[in-house]
């Protein structure tokens, strides 16, 4: 009995406003335009029996979003920018994870300490920050121009530049954490082992240190990529008009052309793509928690 | 043991700045007399006394506020219960899509769950405001909660609570007088992540908020859009130090904790 | 009848007319398709210092979490006083378990680790001070009741979990591996402390251990389990010198074990014929063999003579030469190989701090045995 409430409460909350919810847009995206939009009356019509709805059906919505070049551009885009900064956040990462973890003993709960600090702070102060920085008149044009390396401001604020920077720095603290950890549990008679049958530094480097941490990369990266799909706020503040990001044209869709049915549309497709990397990640959890074990 | 290299020296002092720099400009310019945010003209706190009168601000904050507590205390419960399940339910029908349902919020992109949340709290027609912003940051951070307990309750040795039902414990009493006092720390730091969740949402909010409650991140949203204001940067830089303080000071406690047991240990070792 | 080795004052399991504290019934636990414990009956005496031994995955942890509650068998019936005790909840039973890993509440101070239980009970404050007082004193706590149990040394933790377990007065105590987390110095001291406090008490003490040498240290009776069944329950000196399988013999102590055919002789007297071209072996024997029937002879090393010449009217002597010698201290053992390529170790006491190493490396030896020595095992 009490384990059937412990079980329950839980469940049902998140059956209620989890699931239930995700099922609605699923429906809604199925619907006719006409119909949903607001003020909407939603139907639940679940006793009608599985082949009326069935019959009702409606892909009208998603055979709209692939007519639409708009949509086509917006998913590719946005996936090209989360590999793209993926991969910077990696280039970014790593060598300060690394640092990290070779960091003497003592200073590690401090380095750690300064790595997660931010991640408590507000994440829209922090895409806020840049805003002011990479401004025409922001502090790194302002900079760059006293340096003499430029003549003239350069833009970069309102450019796929710019969201390339916000995004690799709200989410480098979780490219950082899952590869030092794989660094911080590293042998380091390992390294000692691999120069000693001739290896040299950097060679040890590339053939034993790089392969441990494989799974640490592998986390982190997803831990990157994964949100980076969907961003919105990144995008909002930081790219231009032309920045296209799923995350965002699902926002207009919905605040601005009020359209519901292809908001919803577009929020499936979204997890549709996301659902790839989701499972890989998931697989790859699986298999360093088995190895550990 | 290993010594730094010059890299790892470099990377580690680029890496810190890049991390620490725009915060610093960002508190800098809070302090700036002119209006404009990229040119220095004086030191002044005259933005922070205008955000004192900023009557829709205050209000946002205190919005935010109350929905950070109650939603994130909803969500430390209904977290650590979950969490239990997960660890130590064992095997039960629907085991799958519950931790499904834990795990997949984590990922979801925030555009999406503020969307779905929507449409249902319009679909069963209730009025937008403080509570569906409450029900909402409660179903999101409840996962992160639980994620948190419980990677705690799986390193929890399982005979403690044993050692309570065999001492004459029913299972709530273990779970009260054994269980709670030891996993305290991570649920408080799981009412802590709620809680910063909750404070920091703005996609989320912004789907699930009415006309009748704005959460400070959608005004700061909001303002920010029609570009940088020094008031806003005021806004942060207090957000930044609550933050610093509160993160700086935690740490502190729990490494002077960590000390004193570990010396006691071995004093008691030596004994 | 085989000789009676030692005779005990202390042996209710002889006495029919005696009942159980304990009573398993065919007693079946599965896991899944794995069976932990297989159609087990035994019973345990009121008073018994009752030693559980086996190697790891036995089954022997499984049999006690099922006394404290934690685990329902499958099949059969479990009783304590006669009571049917496999639908009673851990907390509802007059039983106590002492964990491997101590399980003391690392958030609560020593007093109040052993006040836990008691606090469960509708005991008065007073009372339960007064309990705990006492149970402070009975393993030597007192100066420490306020510490918590990180503050405190590993051989002191493991007398508070004794004290908090004891606390209730239980019927039954169960200790599961109590003393592995000692080192071996300690471990021998507390095994004394704890007959001591278990003979003080009069509770019924049930252990679970993989070490031998603590099960018969510290048992009145001794139970060898294997693969979720008993082999042999009987007193420590029964299990070392009378072991009734290949198994037991082995597992307790240092044994040689010497395979051959059985041909009677009379009068329990026994020819093991064991290698061609070597003259047969003679043994005595309580369990009847037919002719030409496998067995098996256990004979202990320290049974075993070791001299130069050919003893004179020796029951059993053999000639070989040393093939290895390990000096202990206290003993030495030697590694024998005789002609048809067995090995046969032998051990002698080291009674004199100087005296001539009478044998080396490759030295031609005998070794000799009285027809007694042995145990004739069928398998």
């Amino acid at each position: 009995m009490r384990r059937f409430v412990l079980i329950a409460v839980p469940y049902a909350w998140l059956v209620a406003l989890f699931l239930v919810p995700f099922l609605i847009v699923l429906k809604i995206s199925l619907s006719d335009t006409a119909l949903a939009i607001p003020p909407y009356v939603p139907k639940f019509e679940w006793a009608e029996g599985i082949m009326a709805f069935l019959r009702q059906l409606d892909f009208e919505n998603f055979i709209f979003l692939t007519e639409d070049n708009l949509y086509w551009k917006a998913y590719l885009s946005s996936l090209q920018i989360a590999t793209i900064s993926t991969i910077l956040t990696l280039m970014v990462g790593y060598p300060i994870a690394y640092g990290m973890a070779r960091a003497p003993a003592e200073w590690r709960p401090t380095l750690m300490m300064l790595i997660i600090l931010p991640f408590w702070t507000s994440f829209l102060i922090r895409v806020y920050a840049w805003m002011g920085i990479l401004s025409q008149e922001g502090f790194l044009n302002q900079f760059l121009l006293w340096t003499g390396i430029i003549n003239e401001p350069l833009t970069i604020i309102n450019t796929n530049t710019a969201v390339y920077i916000g995004i690799v720095y709200t989410y480098l603290p979780f490219m950082i954490l899952p590869i030092y950890a794989a660094l911080d549990r590293m042998d380091g008679s390992l390294i000692e082992a691999a120069e000693d049958l001739g290896c040299s530094r950097l060679m040890a480097f590339w053939l034993v240190t790089i392969p441990l941490s494989k799974n640490g990369i592998i986390a982190g990266s997803f831990l990157v990529f994964i949100p980076a799909l969907g961003e919105f706020v990144i995008p909002s503040l930081l790219g231009g008009s032309r920045t296209l990001m799923i995350g965002k044209v699902l926002w207009e869709e919905f605040f601005s052309n009020r359209d519901w049915p292809v908001a919803s549309a577009v929020a499936v497709i979204l997890l549709l793509i996301l659902v790839v990397p989701i499972v890989l990640f998931q697989r790859n959890q699986q298999k360093q928690a088995e190895a550990e074990s | 043991m290993m010594r730094l290299s010059w890299f790892n020296v470099v990377s580690l002092t680029l890496g810190f700045a890049f991390l620490y720099i725009p915060m610093i400009i960002l508190v800098i310019y809070s302090f700036n007399a002119g209006k404009l945010v990229t040119v220095w003209s004086g030191f002044s706190t005259k933005w922070y006394g205008e955000l004192t009168q900023n009557e829709a601000f205050l209000n946002a904050a205190w919005v935010t506020l109350k929905v950070a507590v109650v939603s994130s205390t909803f969500a430390t419960v209904l977290g650590t219960m979950a969490a239990y399940v997960l660890v130590r339910a064992g095997r039960f029908t629907g085991r799958t899509l519950f931790s499904g349902m834990i795990y997949a919020p984590l990922v979801m992109p925030e555009v999406i769950t503020g969307l779905s949340l929507l449409l249902l709290f319009i679909g069963i027609g209730l009025d937008r405001g403080i509570v569906t912003i409450v029900l909402a940051h409660t179903t999101f951070s409840m996962c992160y909660v639980s994620v948190v307990v419980s990677s705690r309750l799986v390193t929890f040795d399982q005979s403690l609570e044993e050692a309570a039902l065999d001492l004459g414990c029913s299972p709530i009493e273990a779970f009260r007088l054994v269980t709670l006092p030891i996993i305290a720390p991570a649920v408080i730091s799981g009412w802590l992540l709620a809680f910063t969740l909750s404070l920091d949402d703005l996609v989320i909010a912004s789907f699930t908020s009415g006309p009748s409650a704005t959460t400070l991140p959608i005004k700061i949203y909001s303002a920010v859009r029609l570009g940088v204001s020094p008031e806003i940067n005021a806004l942060s830089t207090i957000m930044i130090a609550i933050v610093t303080v509160g993160v700086i000071s935690a740490s502190l406690v729990s490494k002077r904790n960590l000390v004193r047991q570990k010396r006691e240990m071995q004093a008691a070792e030596r004994a | 009848m085989g000789p009676v080795l030692q005779s005990t004052e202390f042996a209710p399991w002889n006495d029919p007319t005696e009942k159980p504290l304990i009573r398993f019934r065919n007693v079946t636990k599965r896991f899944g398709d794995f069976v932990a414990i297989n159609d087990l009956t035994l019973d345990i005496y009121e008073q018994e210092f009752f030693a559980l031994l086996g190697p790891s995955g036995c089954g022997k942890t499984t049999l006690m979490r099922m006394l404290a509650g934690f685990e329902t068998p499958s099949e059969g019936q479990i009783e304590l006083s006669g009571q049917d005790i496999v639908p009673v909840p851990p907390n509802k039973r007059a039983v106590n378990m002492m964990f491997q890993s101590y399980a003391l509440f690392p958030h609560l101070s020593i007093w109040d680790n052993i006040a836990f239980g008691l606090r469960r009970s509708p005991m008065s404050k007073p009372d339960i001070k007064a309990r705990v007082e006492e149970m402070l004193k009975l393993t030597r706590l007192e100066k420490f009741a306020h510490r918590k149990p990180h503050q405190i040394s590993g051989g002191q933790r493991q007398r508070v979990a004794l004290a908090r377990s004891l606390a209730k007065a239980p019927k039954l105590l169960l200790l599961d591996e109590p003393m592995g987390a000692l080192d071996k110095k300690l471990r021998q001291e507390t095994q004394f402390e704890l007959m001591d406090i278990q003979e003080k008490t009069g509770t019924t003490f049930v252990i679970v251990t993989h070490d031998q040498e603590e099960a018969m240290t510290v048992a009145s009776r001794v139970a060898v389990m294997d693969e979720g069944c008993l082999i042999q329950v009987s007193t420590p000196d029964r299990i070392y010198e009378s072991p009734n399988s290949v198994y037991v013999a082995d597992f307790i102590g240092d044994v040689n074990i010497i395979k051959g055919t059985a041909k009677a002789q009379g009068d329990d007297l026994y020819q093991v014929n064991w290698s061609d071209g070597m003259p047969p072996l003679n043994a005595t024997s309580e369990t009847d063999f037919s002719d030409g029937q496998t067995c098996h002879l256990a004979i202990r090393p320290e049974k075993v003579a070791i001299s130069a010449d050919k003893p004179d009217g020796a029951d059993n002597a053999v000639q070989g030469k040393i093939l290895d010698i390990a000096y202990l201290g206290n003993l030495s053992t030697y590694h024998v190989e005789l002609t048809s390529g067995v090995i046969i170790k032998a051990q002698t006491s080291n009674t004199r701090r100087i005296s001539r190493r009478s044998f080396t490396w490759e030295d031609p030896v005998w070794l000799s045995w009285t027809a007694t020595a042995g145990v004739l095992l069928v398998n």
